[in-house]
Parts: C-alpha cells; sequence; structure tokens
C-alpha cells in the first residue's frame, strides 16, 4: 500500500433552516439566534423548513427544475454551492475526474395521487385492478426518476457536470458517515484526488412523517432544544441539503484550492442499539482517535437527534470527554443521511472563525477555547448510525 | 494470516489482486450457480406472465420474477433480502472462508429502494375509519396503532444490510448502494477497491433486487422502457434484434466473494477467477438516455481495461448490458465498437438478459457471476430470440445457441439510469 495521504476539505455547501450558504448558517448560529422551526403547517408535528431560496442560481434551467422533487433540487443546489466554494464548477477538466458518493433516501411520492388512490381503492370490489388503472392514468412519468436515491446523482452529473463517477449510499445516518468515510479512504489511498460527497433530505413533508410516526420518534407539541426534551423526546426533522468536497493535498495545492481544514478521521460501526450499545459504539469511536486530540484546542460538534435513549447516552459520553459541546440539530433540525456532512460544513465554520457557536440546552457545554484547532464531529442517528470524524485546522 | 516466505502477488499497478472465491445466484431461471448455468446455457427463458398480482390495464403483463423464492404476499423488501440470503449462503459456502456466521471483511450491498407497501397504507387508511378521503394526516393519525409497527423497521433503508450483516457475521458497518442499474457492479467495485486499499483481504458483494410490483412495474412502463410484446413471454427479451421494443423487468441476486488472491491461496482456497479491473464515468446528457455520442460508456469501458492494465485486443468476450431496448443496444453497439475498433468483428458479446430479463439492481452482480462462469467452463451463454437481426448492429452476438469458445478475459457492462456506468473486467486465475 501507498502510504495514506492528507486530505482537505476544500469546498463546502450548505441549505439549512437557518440560511442559503455556510456563512448565512454561521451567522445565524454565531448570534444564536431562536431556531426557526413550524408547528403549525404539520401540527402536532415540529419541522425545520427551508426559508425562501433561489434554485435558478444553481439550476438555470426551468426544465431540469420541474423534472425534480424538492430533495433533488435542495440537493443539486447545494452540490452547486459546494462545487463553486471549492472552485470546481463550471471546469469541465477537474469535474471530468469528479468522483461523487451522494447519501440519499429518496421516495417522494406524489400525496395527491396516494391520497386519491386510498380514498378510491376501498370503495371498489377488485382493489388490484382499480389500483393498476389508477397508477396507470394518474402517475406522472418522469416522477420515478424523481424518486429513485440514485437520481440525486444523476441530476447533479446533469447539471453540474460531475461525471468521474457516481455512487449512492442509501441507509439513513449510517449512510452519510459511511459515504464521507469511503471518500476519505479513496483519497487517502489515492483511488480518487477530489470527491463530492453529501446528501439532501426533505422532512417537510406527509409521507416522511407517516414512516417516521410508525415508529413514535417525531417530536411532537411543544419546541425544546434536543438535550431537553426528555424521555418522550423526539426528533424534529428538517429539509436542508450539505455538501463538501474532499481532495488531496497535492491536488488541491497544485491547483491553488485553500483549505477549508483537513479531515482526518471517520469512523462508523454496526450495533443493533441494545441498551448501552450506542453508548458504547461512540466511546470505541472516541477512543480510537483520542491519542491525535489536542484537548486544549479541540470541540465536539454533537449530531445529537433529541430522540431518547440516545441522545442521553451520548451526552454521558460527552460529557466523561470533558471538551466543548455544541449541538446543531436545536438549530437546523434533523436532515437524517444529510445530518453528517452537514455539521461537517458547521465544524468547518468553527475552525475557520476559531470560535464555537452559541450554546443552546443542556447538553451545550463549554467555551471556546483560545487557539480552537480541532473539531470532533459525531452522529448518532434516529434509528443506527453511530460514527464519528476528526477535522483539523490546516496552518 | 499465515506467514509465507513467497513475495505477494500484484497486480500490475502494484495491488492486490482480486480473487473471486465464492459465487451465488438466484434468477427466475432458478436457485443456486448450477441450475442457472445448465439453463442459461441451454438458451432457456425465465420470463413468464406475472402471476402476482392482477394485471388489469397493465401494457406490461411479463416478468422475470424469482417465483422459486416468492410466497403469497411478500413484500419486496423481505423477497429481496430472502435472495440475497440465499445468493450469499451460496457464494460464502463455495469459499469456506470465516466459520459459520462469521464472515472475515466488509458488506457490500446493492438493493433497490423501499417504501410503504399499498396494501400497508390501505390498512392504515381502513383503520383511520374514514368513509371519505383518507389523506396522509389520517394515516399519520393511526400509525402508532400496534398493528402497524413490523412496518417500522422494515422501511430502514438499511435493514436488510443488517439483517444480512448479523447473518453472514460480516465486519463494521454494511454498505447499502445504488446506482440504479449498475448498483450491482458498484458494490463489486466497493469491494475491489477496499481489499487494494489493505483495508480488509476478503470482501462479500451482493446485489438482490426483489422488487416486482404493481407500481414498479408502472414506473417502468410510464417511461416506455418496458417490452409489451407480452406473448409468448419467453421471446419478450431480444437484446440486439430488429424489433427489440424494451426490457423485461426481472427479480434476482448474486453474491461474490472477493479475496486478496495471496490470501485466498494461502488458505487453500479454490480461485474461480480474477477480477482484475472496474471503470466508472459518469453521463450528464440525460436522466434516462445515453450521451449520443457514446463518450461516457466509451470512457467507461476505457477506464475499465485501463484499470485492468490490459487493451481492447486482450478481451475475448463481452458479457453485455444488452438490455433489449431500442437506446441501450444502439448505443452499446456504438460504444464497443469504438472501444474495440476492428477486433470487435472476433470478440462475440451476448445478453444475459435475452434469458432472465434486466434484473435491475442485482444486474450487475448476476452478470459478473455468469461471466465468471463462462470463463470457467469455456463456454458462452447465447442471446436467446435473436431471430430479425438489426442491420445497424453488426455484432456476434452468440445467436440463440451457446458455443464452447476459448476465453481468457470477459468484460461485463453495466449502464444505469442516471448516467451511471460501470464495467468490470474478469480473467482467470493467474499462474
Amino acid at each position: 500500500m501507498t502510504e495514506r495521504r492528507e486530505v482537505w476539505i476544500t469546498g463546502v455547501g450548505l441549505l439549512t433552516c437557518l440560511g442559503d450558504g455556510l456563512e448565512a448558517t454561521w451567522n445565524r448560529l454565531e448570534r444564536g439566534d431562536p431556531p426557526p422551526y413550524d408547528d403549525k403547517s404539520f401540527a402536532p408535528y415540529i419541522v425545520h423548513p427551508l426559508g425562501p431560496v433561489n434554485f435558478d442560481k444553481q439550476i438555470p434551467k426551468k426544465s431540469d427544475q420541474r423534472q425534480m422533487e424538492t430533495w433533488q433540487r435542495v440537493g443539486v443546489y447545494t452540490a452547486g454551492l459546494a462545487l463553486s466554494d471549492a472552485g470546481i464548477a463550471g471546469k469541465p477538466d477537474l469535474l471530468d475526474h469528479t468522483d461523487m458518493i451522494v447519501a440519499a433516501g429518496g421516495g417522494e411520492r406524489d400525496i395527491a395521487v396516494d391520497t386519491a388512490i386510498l380514498s378510491g381503492v376501498r370503495k371498489v370490489n377488485q382493489p388490484g385492478a382499480f389500483l393498476n388503472e389508477r397508477l396507470m392514468n394518474d402517475l406522472r412519468p418522469t416522477l420515478f426518476l424523481a424518486q429513485l436515491p440514485n437520481l440525486l446523482a444523476g441530476n447533479i452529473s446533469l447539471v453540474q457536470g460531475v461525471v468521474g463517477s457516481s455512487r449512492t449510499f442509501m441507509g439513513e445516518e449510517s449512510a452519510g458517515v459511511d459515504a464521507v468515510r469511503v471518500a476519505l479512504a479513496r483519497i487517502a489511498a489515492g483511488q480518487s484526488e477530489l470527491t463530492l460527497v453529501g446528501g439532501a433530505y426533505n422532512g417537510a413533508r406527509w409521507d416522511v412523517l407517516l414512516a417516521f410516526e410508525l415508529g413514535n420518534v417525531l417530536l411532537k407539541g411543544k419546541f425544546a432544544p434536543v438535550w431537553d426534551r426528555g424521555p418522550e423526546g423526539g426528533i424534529a426533522f428538517a429539509t436542508m441539503g450539505a455538501f463538501i468536497v474532499l481532495e488531496s493535498r497535492e491536488h488541491a495545492q497544485a491547483r491553488g484550492a485553500r483549505a477549508r481544514a483537513r479531515i482526518s478521521q471517520v469512523y462508523s460501526d454496526r450495533n443493533m442499539r441494545q441498551p448501552g450499545e450506542s453508548e458504547a459504539a461512540l466511546r470505541r469511536q472516541w477512543e480510537a482517535i483520542a491519542d491525535k486530540v489536542d484537548r486544549a484546542h479541540a470541540v465536539i460538534i454533537s449530531g445529537a437527534a433529541g430522540l431518547e435513549p440516545a441522545t442521553s447516552a451520548e451526552r454521558h459520553v460527552l460529557q466523561g470527554i470533558g471538551l466543548p459541546v455544541r449541538n446543531t440539530a436545536t438549530y437546523i433540525g434533523h436532515g437524517v443521511d444529510t445530518q453528517f456532512m452537514a455539521n461537517l460544513g458547521i465544524a468547518c465554520a468553527v475552525i475557520e472563525h476559531g470560535k464555537l457557536f452559541a450554546p443552546t440546552g443542556s447538553g451545550d457545554l463549554g467555551e471556546s477555547p483560545p487557539g480552537l484547532s480541532q473539531a470532533i464531529v459525531t452522529s448518532v442517528g434516529n434509528w443506527r448510525g453511530e460514527g464519528l470524524a476528526l477535522i483539523e485546522r490546516v496552518d | 494470516m499465515a506467514v509465507s516466505s513467497a513475495a505477494p502477488k500484484r497486480d500490475k499497478a502494484g495491488r492486490p489482486i482480486i480473487a473471486v472465491t465464492g459465487m451465488g445466484v438466484v434468477t427466475s431461471l432458478g436457485v443456486g450457480k448450477s441450475d442457472n448455468w445448465a439453463k442459461l446455457t441451454a438458451g432457456q427463458s425465465g420470463i413468464r406472465r406475472i402471476s402476482r398480482f392482477p394485471l388489469d390495464s397493465l401494457r406490461t403483463t411479463i416478468a422475470g420474477a424469482v417465483n422459486d423464492v416468492y410466497q403469497d404476499y411478500m413484500p419486496p423488501a423481505e423477497l429481496s433480502e430472502r435472495i440475497a440470503l440465499l445468493a450469499g449462503d451460496e457464494a460464502i459456502a463455495e469459499a469456506g472462508i470465516g466459520t459459520k456466521g462469521r464472515f472475515p471483511g466488509p458488506l457490500f450491498l446493492a438493493l433497490p429502494p423501499l417504501e410503504i407497501e399499498w396494501h400497508y397504507r390501505i390498512a392504515m387508511a381502513d383503520s383511520a375509519k374514514l368513509n371519505e378521503d383518507a389523506g396522509y394526516p389520517d394515516l399519520t393519525r393511526v400509525a402508532r396503532e400496534p398493528q402497524f409497527a413490523p412496518i417500522y423497521e422494515s422501511l430502514k433503508y438499511g435493514i436488510i444490510g443488517e439483517h444480512l450483516a448479523v447473518h453472514f457475521g460480516t465486519e463494521g458497518s454494511p454498505i447499502s448502494l445504488t446506482t440504479a442499474c449498475a448498483s450491482g457492479a458498484s458494490a463489486i467495485q466497493l469491494g475491489v477497491e477496499a481489499i487494494r486499499r489493505g483495508e480488509c483481504q476478503a470482501a462479500l458483494a451482493l446485489g438482490a433486487d426483489g422488487s416486482l410490483t404493481p407500481e414498479s412495474l408502472v414506473r417502468f412502463s410510464l417511461l416506455s422502457a418496458l417490452s409489451t410484446q407480452n406473448d409468448p413471454p419467453e421471446q419478450a427479451s431480444k437484446p440486439f434484434s430488429k424489433n427489440r421494443d424494451g426490457f423485461v423487468l426481472a427479480e434476482g441476486a448474486a453474491a461474490l466473494v472477493l479475496e486478496d488472491l495471496d490470501h485466498a491461496r494461502a488458505r487453500g482456497a479454490r480461485v474461480l477467477g480474477i477480477l482484475e479491473g472496474c471503470g466508472e464515468k459518469s453521463d450528464s446528457f440525460h436522466r434516462t438516455r445515453s450521451s449520443p455520442d457514446g463518450k461516457p460508456i466509451i470512457a467507461c469501458m476505457r477506464n475499465a481495461l485501463a484499470d485492468a492494465g490490459v487493451g481492447p485486443e486482450d478481451v475475448d468476450y463481452i458479457n453485455a448490458h444488452g438490455t433489449s431496448t431500442p437506446e441501450n443496444d444502439k448505443m452499446e453497439h456504438l460504444g464497443v465498437s469504438a472501444v474495440f475498433g476492428e477486433h470487435i468483428r472476433g470478440i462475440p458479446i451476448s445478453s444475459n438478459k435475452s434469458m432472465i430479463g434486466h434484473t435491475l439492481t442485482a444486474a450487475g452482480a448476476v452478470e459478473a457471476v455468469f461471466s465468471l462462469l463462462t470463463l470457467e467452463h469455456q463456454r458462452i451463454p447465447p442471446t436467446i430470440n435473436h431471430n430479425v437481426p438489426d442491420p445497424a448492429i453488426a455484432l456476434d452476438v452468440v445467436p440463440n445457441v451457446a458455443r464452447d469458445a476459448r476465453v481468457r478475459r470477459a468484460i461485463s457492462n453495466s449502464f444505469g439510469f442516471g448516467g451511471q456506468n460501470v464495467c468490470l473486467v474478469m480473467t482467470r486465475e493467474p499462474a
């Protein structure tokens, strides 16, 4: 094997309820603005919808926008932000060897068609025949392409011109962590120079809420910070997009690109969330990086989602580590496959500004250390998905 | 790993050589390698009239369903998991690797996306006790009733990977992936890359697709992708024929145990073939169509040959993507003609899909297994239903009858919706 190469984050694209772009999100985090959430549209559930966004800026053709559903538009837009930030956008010579790993679920449905079918199908004698007839007549042909998980990547190739390679990982938060882990490993081993990694999620829709209400994991009624939602706590889903560009140091330096941060380690694992397993997994991952952490200058960006007992388990591990902690989901909600990349993007801003943003809730601990140079980003998913990354300032 | 005095075997690029030491397969032709291979080389079709659900209003009424495994009302997630398990068990048993329930490497799993099934939605609408419109808010209101609880985990994209990881005892986080019709090949590629990086000495690559439902059929039908020549079903899939009119939706699964050649030899494993190279190239032309100049699929095949360190003249057989759609077969002809130049006249190219249909997510893995069996048996499965050749496609498609041939190296193409293309290069065990 060749030596492990250094990998930089040279671009971040972020679209959250806090704003369009990493800086917009950072500015509101830094001020500690009250998180924008919507407890009316999907009552009793609480979601974090996007603010205004002009998709034309990254997806100029309306015909392209029409071929996508919201999650894909959000993803293609955010991928464009990341490529622009990295100085790759619109440069075919670079896009030609830009690889891509997307974490996605997809499956955005036509709620009106489903509702009409559900109303009709229960009144007929031959439900199977009725279903066929309505699906054949009522489904938009292109809706399928807006539902396929890999068509987020497909649309990024089409609109943004990323054509090196394309892979889509499925599996909720684990998919996000593994997408970054595999992208890092490939570049570190010389299998890629430049990889766009990210995802997009539209949590402000009834089909998502239905899928998660089946497991009783949704935040209902009154909003509270993720740490303080109590034993009946739940997740406030979000609409968000997050992409990061990973690049070998050599490749970045050769083209004069600047590093937002170095990404040194990513860990993921499998556990079945038996009592104590989530906590043990996070502890194992922390122990794997502990000797690389400069404790005087390191902070933790937590992926706590607000669901118990996982959130309390994470709080317990983080308290034991003793570094300053900030969670993001109180501000931006939870974006499942996308959350880890969003938190890596926010961690880049923390590193670049050399300080933490305002605390929210009882699990946010400590103050910014002087000379902040490392951020540990955690993931604790809605169901699985324990993961951890270490990113560092490039001096 | 056993200490060996011999220097490690490396490929031309100095990387570990990737051996295939176990394979398993399930298609509409049957369960297991031997049954599939016998029928495939006998030119038998697994395409039948669909018996799983009513066919009223459907333009396409045929499919390559895995009826040997399907049981009444099995949802796609359960069927996909079942056939993945069968294929994986067969592959691991053949490889004789690890111990029971402990596979010494990671799992890369190509799967179709999962959604709530219609019968569950309807059951929830019934439970909401509404006589008129039942919308998603109403379904959500009853979603926590205990009878619906089992649906929750079945909707997790990671659940099949978790079940299989537990069953096989694979290491680390199982990766579930999709690159549409290239997914199975992408799973193999991820395994090859992980071994080349030195992260592991073995990996289990799996592709499975058991998603024949009315809605999946309708979705492809509305894109005009499917053959509507329903009668007789066995003759609908006719890749490279002038009268081809679409692909036939099919189910299937395949598994490959990938292993560092040194590791395989050190434990005395039988080497079934070598995964010599992988190539990818994405297409930025259109969501469902290839770039008219064929550049992305040409680059994909060239990338694969370059990764293997071989040239077009070194390839003896092409396992085609060969879907039987007017568009794919025309573009694949253009692509292989450009890559292989004058050599193409001497290279047989056949499509397994003429017999098993398009196994979608599984296709890249299923067809890699069949390519490796072609190398092992030195016998090329035919392209059946080739009765009306397309004069615009001058290829040796091994029409209708299997052929014995000297095959030292094969490539297998997979081209997916969304412009995701993968090509694999396979060869026999080196001396």
